[in-house]
């Protein structure tokens, strides 16, 4: 999966909408969103053709539109293609693998065989603890969010001061690098102990992991906005409140995404471990479940949940960040 | 400060401000700057003077290096003044606010906002609680028009082109409505023909507004095509005003029929001589 997940974001700004543009010159990319509308008709291209950019990038000929829905599929089918005979390469290895009645994990077809429900039907009920597992995966994301939306809005007020401010870095700083380092789930029995709930402690483990990265990447992107950005504020003497959300956030927000970015991605690995140890209905506790009662297949397909989860929420908050920081990347 | 629209009367105006003896606008009194760092104290500007009128376009010139934007930054109040004092209007200068507007060398737009967007922040923030919405939307297209932008009103800087940044930066500057506008190097980066185009629109927009300007340069011909007086800084370091030279040149000053004016050539014959014999007779004293 891992593997896939490399490969597709390799290829995907190639499956754009403009993709020899895109591939070749990532400023037009940039540009192409924010263009006039009613400047001129045909989109992207119209911006290569206004005096400034054509002087650098003289305007590629223009092909019809048939030929570039051809190209889009031609260009989508290269990018999906490879992956999807990788991972029928690997099922194939894995099934030959397996294949012996005396193997001690199950073969892909008896995968099928045993766990087509879970496979097929993710939103089905059938009794209090007998749930399909998009149910169990919408719980964790729901702790998942609660953790992690906590996580950002302290982890970046508490950045934006270390990032800021000289003593709040030399005071704070230390306290947090020595507290990152501490693994997600030796928090656990202390937040038990302290919430004397499940729900909330799983909520707490996800906030205490997701936050040093995005803390330590708000403080160095605070700490890199140019001093120019500084002057400006200073001219028009903008206070703290105005500096904080027209200067600091915008001028930090490529640093400040990739903290979400990795505060998402460790959320994820650690809700799993938290819940297989506090129970409930989440998709690790279903893991944990499953290994009890010897049910190998379960446990595979819902690896395969996981993944695909951890890897949209990977994706989706790399879109809002590219989408948020757009302005900044094209200058 | 005056504004106005009419071209001819604030021409009218910006004469009588610079014929006129009028009273000092801008003092810097003895000033030195000098950096401590490590206990190593560098001494930067010794003991500048110049009283600069309302309406004057004042241009400081000098080897790179020299502390000139040092000076600038100062009178901005974007640095500290090490002895001395700075006065603009009777006041002293020791923080820097949008009467005293800068436009920086390398424009220092904001990114993430439009052209539009990133006027509009100056003209909110200085005029936010005097003009209504409409009258600041009018004010940001008004100073966008003086500078002839307001065709990529709705661009981001990164898709404009470097002449065009800085017209946008100036259009900024001006938009503070500051009793003086400081200029950076504003031309620095830019190669030459585009640097011609904004020198005749920054000469334009003087001649309507009648703005006091100080512009930091190192470039002899714009100092003496754009200027009232041309201040000649020795090199650094502790540097110090050398020489100060008024530019007699009638306005409106055309570009062309400059080259060949005897005037023109004796005061850029006279800049040269200091910057390559006077300030090299310095740097061996």
């Amino acid at each position: 999966m891992t593997l896939t997940a490399i490969k597709r974001s390799l290829v995907d700004t190639a499956a754009g909408p403009v993709p020899a543009a895109a591939a070749a010159k990532p400023m037009l990319a940039a540009v192409a969103p924010v263009a006039p509308a009613g400047s001129q008709p045909t989109g992207p291209i119209a911006v290569v053709a206004t005096p400034i950019v054509s002087s650098t990038h003289p305007a590629r000929p223009q092909s019809s539109r048939a030929t570039k829905i051809g190209e889009q599929i031609g260009s989508i089918l290269a990018s999906v293609l490879p992956s999807l005979v990788v991972v029928a390469l690997l099922l194939a290895v894995w099934e030959i693998a397996c294949a012996s009645p005396k193997a001690s994990l199950p073969a892909p077809s008896k995968i099928w065989l045993e766990a087509k429900d879970l496979i097929v039907a993710p939103f089905f009920v059938n009794g209090p603890q007998d749930i399909g597992l998009g149910w169990r995966v919408l719980t964790s994301l729901q702790r998942v969010a609660i953790g992690f939306g906590l996580a950002a809005v302290v982890g970046i007020l508490l950045g934006a001061l270390v990032g800021q401010s000289k003593w709040a870095m030399r005071g704070l700083d230390p306290v947090f690098q020595v507290l990152r380092t501490v693994p997600p789930l030796a928090w656990l029995p202390l937040s038990l102990a302290a919430f004397r709930d499940a729900n909330p402690s799983a909520i707490f483990v996800i906030f205490i992991t997701a936050i040093w990265p995005i803390i330590i990447n708000t403080a160095v992107g605070i700490r890199n906005i140019p001093q120019d950005y500084r002057n400006v504020a200073a001219v028009l003497r903008l206070n703290h409140v105005e500096f904080f959300w027209r200067i600091m956030i915008p001028s930090a927000a490529p640093y400040i995404f990739t903290g979400l970015r990795i505060g998402i991605g460790l959320s994820w690995l650690a809700i799993v471990a938290a819940e297989m140890l506090t129970g409930g209905v989440g998709i690790g506790f279903f893991i944990w479940d499953a290994w009890n009662s010897s049910r190998l297949s379960d446990i595979i397909v819902a690896l395969v949940y996981i993944g695909l989860v951890g890897f949209l929420l990977d994706r989706v908050v790399s879109a809002v960040g590219n989408l948020a920081t757009r302005g900044i990347q094209a200058s | 400060m005056i504004a106005r629209i009419d071209p001819k009367a604030a021409y009218e105006h910006e004469i009588q401000s610079t014929t006129a003896v009028g009273k000092p606008f801008l003092k810097i009194e003895g000033v030195d700057k000098s950096y401590t760092r490590g206990g190593v104290t560098n001494e930067v500007l010794r003991d500048v003077s110049l009283t600069i009128n309302k309406g004057e376009f004042v241009a400081v010139i000098g080897h790179s290096g020299c502390g000139k934007s040092t000076i600038l930054n100062m009178i901005a109040g974007l640095t500290t003044v090490t002895h001395g004092a700075i006065l603009l209007e009777d006041r002293e200068v020791n923080a820097p606010g949008p009467d005293r507007a800068v436009v920086f060398q390398n424009h220092s737009l904001l990114p993430w906002l439009t052209v539009y967007d990133n006027v509009k922040l100056a003209v909110d923030k200085v005029f936010g609680g005097v003009k209504s919405r409409s009258e600041r939307h009018e004010w940001v297209m008004e100073k966008l028009e003086l500078v002839h932008m307001t065709h990529a009103k709705d661009r981001r800087p990164g898709e404009i082109s470097g002449g065009m940044k800085q017209r946008v930066g100036i259009a900024r500057a001006l938009a503070m409505e500051p009793k003086v506008l400081l200029m950076d190097e504003p031309f620095g980066a830019l190669d030459a023909l585009t640097r011609a185009h904004l020198q005749d629109s920054v000469m334009e927009i003087h001649a309507r507004l009648g703005n006091t300007a100080i512009m930091i340069t190192h470039d002899v011909d714009e100092a003496v095509l754009l200027s009232d007086r041309i201040v000649m800084l020795t090199n650094g370091p502790s540097a110090r005003v050398g020489e100060v030279l008024a530019v007699d040149l009638p306005r409106p000053r055309q570009r062309l029929e400059l080259v060949n004016d005897p005037r023109y050539l004796a005061a850029r014959g006279s800049v040269l001589r200091f910057l390559y014999e006077r300030s090299h007779y310095v740097e061996a004293a």
